[in-house]
Formats: structure tokens, sequence, C-alpha cells
């Protein structure tokens, strides 16, 4: 914890993050939310596997490892321009096996159904968990249902969890990038995040903006065919954006990272940014991942990434050095340097 | 992204640093009004490039961190009350009150929104008749003229539950706070290009002749930014001081009259506190006569909540340019964005955040500075 006890009993604008009852900047992605894992969470779970921060735990079974990894979907509206949050729970599990390495196998589902939720909107999203599972390869295998009182969930609330299998020779983990490494990253950004905002605060601009919902696991299974060991470090830039993300691989791999410039935004999502005042590095992702990888393989990565939908507008967007570990900078369009940190809490719209 | 990434082109802004460091025979001292010029000169790393002949003092231009901590109580206390919704900005949800922040208003309770325009407030207000929906109208100059839009659109419509908690302040008489200074080390100012959008230069004109100190209205991108500091430059090397303009494709001479119109017939010049500097008179606007039944202060007797600026923020030195953030004690310490202690650590274009943010890469390199 910072401190400095001289100043502590100063009664200035005084903080007031010990406030003791959760904000929602708790479930930003940024700093709050790593404090609040650190703080209440580790110290009480203290297994290796979970304290080694991956999107899933990869666990010894007989005969080999796998991955498991677990994800809870809040999200309102419930469908939204590009998707639904039956697309997201599927995506997002898959996405963090995929993340470790691992390929997707199996699935739990597990829902919080709010009284009054309309049956065609359940039937909805549930042919999208089973066609969005299908095409990922994935099974859902168990699941569970409660239903809680009107006022009392948000429609309805889903986790998933799921199991991978990890193919022997490929073990990326968010502490494995090394200085040289450079930084890929496989698609624009800030889709997901501005689509929901637009559709939430009833915001029209003069191009709609979908969310980039996807999976990202055949984006990993050519990159591990590509490139294999070279590939180091991979995470999906979900929430808190790329920056919490880079910042999360910079911290847990205590290395730095400089980026040459902005990442790459669609135009339509750079305008609503703009008029918003929100920073697309911060903005989530659903369907971007970043790579760190040793710069022989840069090419064949990128070549890798670009062969899928998905990842057509693959960029090189930085480099790893040992500089400054921990902490992500970029170079500015003048030839200066800036910090790109965490955010504390969720990005909050400027003044004017 | 059209009619902006014109004024972000690298080369150009190449150019222009080249320029104005070949036309300084010394460092000169220049003072960017705006949080906004802030943000982008420290997100850009321009006060590096050009530290050999300029040094940027970033002032009070932040409309979120010179609002008072007394204003901030007031916004608090209206927000917990279980008969209210209260309206915002984003960024003054995480501003720090004497006891907590509107965020954990939300947190316990409190109907907290935020809004995207003043004007949203008010269709809250009429969609919510039995709830009372109060605006915290903050800004200089820029947000006034929306901000008195939507009081006017409350009582055409003739809402009896809508009113709004008022602290805007005015740009001129803060630079006259700071030129008046003793140890005022100002040379020559940016004036906040939105500011005069609304407001137009004129009244720039007199401060310029009375204290010899040329104003450039600039705009808030970086190559709006490098134009309005050579402008300023060249004027100090030629020995001139007026006013001239940067933001030609937003700013007239005369302003917006229809939105000064307004602001006029809406607000009222009043005496504002400036959170870190203190009150300076006639700095600030409050809602007129007309508008008075609107004004959240008199609808729920406010008066009772007082609250003393602390003497130990050096955010009052920093927000008049006395110091650079890396210069207080508790910067980046006991004072970060989770953990403000002054409120130029709060919003982002608040000085302290901006440096925190985006310049701690050169703590120590004497760059910034």
């Amino acid at each position: 914890m910072i401190s400095a006890p001289s100043l502590q009993n100063r009664v200035c604008p005084m903080p007031h993050n010990d406030d003791e009852r959760i904000q929602l900047g708790h479930g930003s992605g940024g700093k709050m939310s790593a404090q609040l894992l650190r703080d209440r969470f580790l110290p009480r779970f203290g297994s290796a596997h979970l304290r080694a921060l991956g999107d899933g735990a990869l666990v010894p079974v007989e005969g080999g490892e796998i991955v498991i990894s677990t994800d809870t979907f809040v999200v309102s509206p419930l469908e939204f321009p590009g998707g639904n949050i039956g697309h997201l729970a599927i995506h997002g599990t898959v996405n963090d096996l995929a993340m470790m390495g691992a390929t997707p196998r199996y699935l739990s589902v597990g829902f919080v159904l709010e009284e009054g939720l309309e049956l065609p909107v359940l039937d909805r999203i549930l042919d999208s968990m089973r066609d969005t599972a299908e095409a990922c390869g994935i099974e859902v295998v168990t699941g569970d249902t409660k239903v809680v009182e009107r006022g009392k969930a948000d429609g309805l609330f889903v986790n998933t969890t799921g199991v991978g299998f990890l193919p022997p020779g490929f073990r990326p983990g968010p502490d494995r990038a090394e200085p040289g490494d450079v930084v890929i990253v496989s698609g624009p950004v800030a889709r997901h995040g501005m689509a929901i905002m637009a559709v939430r605060e009833g915001l029209s601009f003069e191009a709609d903006i979908e969310s980039d919902t996807a999976s990202l696991a055949p984006l990993v299974a050519s990159m591990r065919e590509a490139a294999g060991p070279a590939v180091h470090a991979l995470r999906d830039a979900t929430r808190g954006g790329l920056a919490s993300t880079l910042n999360e691989i910079a911290a847990a791999s205590g290395v730095g990272v400089m980026l040459e410039g902005p990442p790459p935004v669609p135009a339509p999502v750079e305008a609503a940014c703009e008029m918003l005042g929100l920073d697309p590095l911060y903005v989530a992702n659903e369907g971007v991942l970043v790579a760190f990888v040793s710069p022989e393989a840069e090419q064949d990565v990128l070549a890798a990434l670009r062969g899928h939908p998905v990842g057509i507008g693959a960029a090189c967007i930085g480099v790893v050095t040992d500089e400054h570990p921990g902490t992500v900078a970029m170079r500015t369009a003048l030839g200066g340097t800036r910090v790109v940190d965490m955010l504390p809490g969720d990005q909050l719209p400027r003044i004017c | 992204m059209r009619y902006l990434s014109e004024y972000r082109d690298p080369q150009m802004a190449r150019a222009l640093v080249d320029r104005i460091l070949d036309s300084a025979t010394r460092r000169w001292t220049l003072m960017e009004v705006c949080g906004g010029q802030t943000h982008t000169i420290v997100k850009q790393g321009i006060n590096e490039v050009l530290s050999d002949a300029v040094e940027m003092i970033h002032g009070p231009g932040c409309p979120v961190c010179v609002t008072p901590l007394e204003q901030i109580d007031r916004a608090l206390h209206l927000a917990s009350r279980p008969d209210v919704i209260f309206t915002s900005f984003g960024d003054m949800l995480r501003v720090p009150g004497s006891e907590c922040d509107l965020l954990q208003v939300k947190a316990r309770g409190g109907s907290v929104r935020i809004v995207y325009s003043p004007l949203d407030a008010v269709e809250i207000a009429r969609a919510n008749p039995d709830r009372e929906v109060v605006f915290f109208a903050v800004g200089f100059e820029t947000t006034a003229p929306a901000n008195a839009m939507a009081v006017w659109r409350a009582r055409e419509l003739g809402l009896r539950n809508f009113s709004v908690l008022v602290s805007h302040v005015t740009v001129p008489p803060a630079m006259v706070a700071i030129l008046e200074d003793p140890a005022c080390r100002v040379q020559g100012f940016l004036a906040a290009g939105h500011v005069c959008t609304v407001m137009g230069w004129e009244e720039y004109e007199p401060l310029s002749e009375r204290y010899a100190v040329p104003i450039v209205v600039t705009g808030f991108e970086p190559l709006d930014i490098l134009e309005g500091i050579w402008m300023t430059v060249k004027q100090l090397e030629e020995g001139r001081h007026e006013v001239e303009n940067q933001y030609v494709r937003s700013v007239r001479r005369g302003g917006n009259r229809r939105a000064q119109e307004l602001v006029a017939e809406v607000f009222r010049t009043v005496d504002r506190g400036w959170r870190g500097i203190g009150s300076i008179p006639h700095s600030g606007l409050g809602l007129s006569e007309a508008f008075a039944e609107f004004d959240a202060e008199r609808r729920f007797d406010l008066d009772s909540i007082r609250a003393e600026e602390p003497e130990i923020c050096r955010a009052g030195d920093v927000l008049r340019g006395q110091i650079k953030p890396f210069d207080c004690p508790a910067f980046g310490s006991a004072c970060t964005p989770e953990r403000p202690l002054g409120a130029p650590m709060v919003s982002a274009e608040g000085a302290c955040a901006a440096y925190y943010n985006f310049g701690r890469l050169h703590m120590g390199q004497g760059v910034g500075s």
C-alpha cells in the first residue's frame, strides 16, 4: 500500500478508497480490481496455480496437464450490435483457455435468471450459445439454473467454466514475456466497449459500431503451428482494454513495454471515443488478443494471425524492454514518451 | 479522422518544434490556461521536446479540479437524499469531498447518473416527476451556454422538480489573479480555445495591454498547441504583447453572441471560491434572479454545509503555477489517482494526474520542468 504517514492525518481532499463497500470501479479491470484481488482473495486462497494469475489455471491430471478457466458475464443490454451475452459467455471462456495455450474442450454453464425475463430473449441467447459453442468445438457438458426475484438480477447473469487440453510443447504464460520480444495485437481495438456504450447511453454515431466478440482459439492454434515456443505470452484484452492487459503482462513478467504509437482503432470507434473524451486504450474488447513473441517469429505470427478474418488487422505495436520494468510507455508522434498506466476504476467521460 | 488527423500530423509537428527551438533566444515561461491543453501537452510530450525554449506552467483551467470542496460536499449531500436523482458529467464522480465521493454515494444507494448533456438531466426530470432531479452545473464559459439552456428549457417545460447546483467559473478573473500574484512568472498565455469560441477574445485585450503580456487563443490538438506556443514565443522575441488567434477554425473575436445572451439571461456574475486558490472576486456564475427557483442551493437549504480547504494541499501552488506536480512531496507516493490528496490528481485533465499518467518516466530527469 502506498502511504506517507506524515501526510495521512491531513484532511485535504482525503482519499476515500477505504470505504467498506464494493463500487463499480472494483469490476473495471483496472487498479481497483487488482487491489480487490490482491487484498481480499489471494490472501485467502493460496494455491500456486491461482497465484500464477493466468487467464486460467494449468493443473496436473494423471498423464498430463489441463487448463481450467471460469468467467461470469453481466452486460446491459443483453443484446447489442454484433452479439449478445450468450456469444460473450462462450467466447470469453474459450478465449481464456486459448490464452493459456489450451485447446478448448468442455464447458459448464450456470444461469441466474430474473423473474420476468422474456422467454424469447432467453431462447435467442441460448441459440447463440449453442451455435457459438459448436463453432468453437467446445461441448457444453453440465449446467445449472437459478431464478431470482424481479429486480435482483439484470435479466440474466451467466457463468461459464471451461476445460481445455494442452498440446505438448506450448506453454505461453503472462510471466514469460522477455526483453526483445515484439508486441503484436490481433486487430483494431475498442469496438466492444463503444458498441455497448452507444446502445446503453442512446448515442448514435454516423456508422454503427458492432461488438468484436469472437473466438480467438483459431488464431492461437495458427500461431502455435507457425511459431510454437516463440510465442511467450498471450492475453485477450477484455475489460480495462489493451492498456490494462499490457500492464498486467509487464508486471507479471517484470519487464517494460514500449509502444511505438497508438494501436489501430476503427474510424467510427475513434470518432465516438473522441466525442466522449474516452481513450480507446482503456475500452473493452471481446475479440482481440495481445501476443508477446520472439522478434525472429514476428512475421510468421503476423502471417498466421492475418490468415483469419478476426486477425486480418493484426499489427506489431511495440517491443519489450528491460528498462522501466512493470511500466508500459508509448512513443508520441513528437518523439516524446509517455506512461500508459492502468486506470484506477472505470474510465469517466470528460466534461468538455 | 477528418478535422482531427490533420492537426496531429507528426511531420508538421516536428517542423513547428524546430521553428520554436530556432526562434527562441532564451527560455520563456508560458501558461496554458485550459486543462484540455495540459492533457495534450503532457500526453504528447510537448513540454519535453520544447524544454530548451519554453517552460510550460499548467494553469487553473480544469473545471473539475477547481470546483470548491464546499460545492462537492453539497453535491454529496444532495446525492445522498432518497428523493433526489443527482446528475453530473462523468469526471465529477471521483472528485473527493470531505468524506467521500459521488461514486461512493452511489455504492451506498444514492441515485447518481452520468449525463453527456445537461438537457439529458432535464429529460430525466420530465420522466421522473415524483423525484427531485439536480444537475451539477460546473465548468468554464464553455459549458455555461448548454447548462443555461437546460435551465431555460426546464422553465419552458414548467418543471418544478429540476434544479442545478451551480459552480461555474470564468477565465479572465483567474488570469488577473495569477498576473497580480507578486510571484507570478508567466510571460505569455495560451488562452482556452473553447472558452473563446463562446466568449470571443475582446475581454482579453485589456489584460494583454495592462499586464504587457501576449495572449494567444489556442486550440487543443498537438499542432494547435505548437502553433500557439510559436505565436506566443514570436511575440515575446519581437517585444510585442497583443491578443492573437491561433484557433481560427473555431473562434471569432466577438465569440458566439447568441450563447453569450443566453448565459447573460440565465446567470449573473458572482464571487466564487476556487479549490486550491481561494475566492476570486467576480470569477463565477450563479443563477440570475429570474431563474432563482431552479437554484438547488435555495431549494434544499445548503447553507449549513461548509468546508474549509486545508492548508497542507499544495494543489493551489500547482494550479497557480508556483510549483510543478513533481515538486510536491506527496506526488506519486501519498497522492495518486487512486488515492488523490488534491483535486488536480483526480481528473484526467488535472495537472497532477496528467503528469502522473503520462510524465512519470521523466521524473528526476528534469524534463517537463
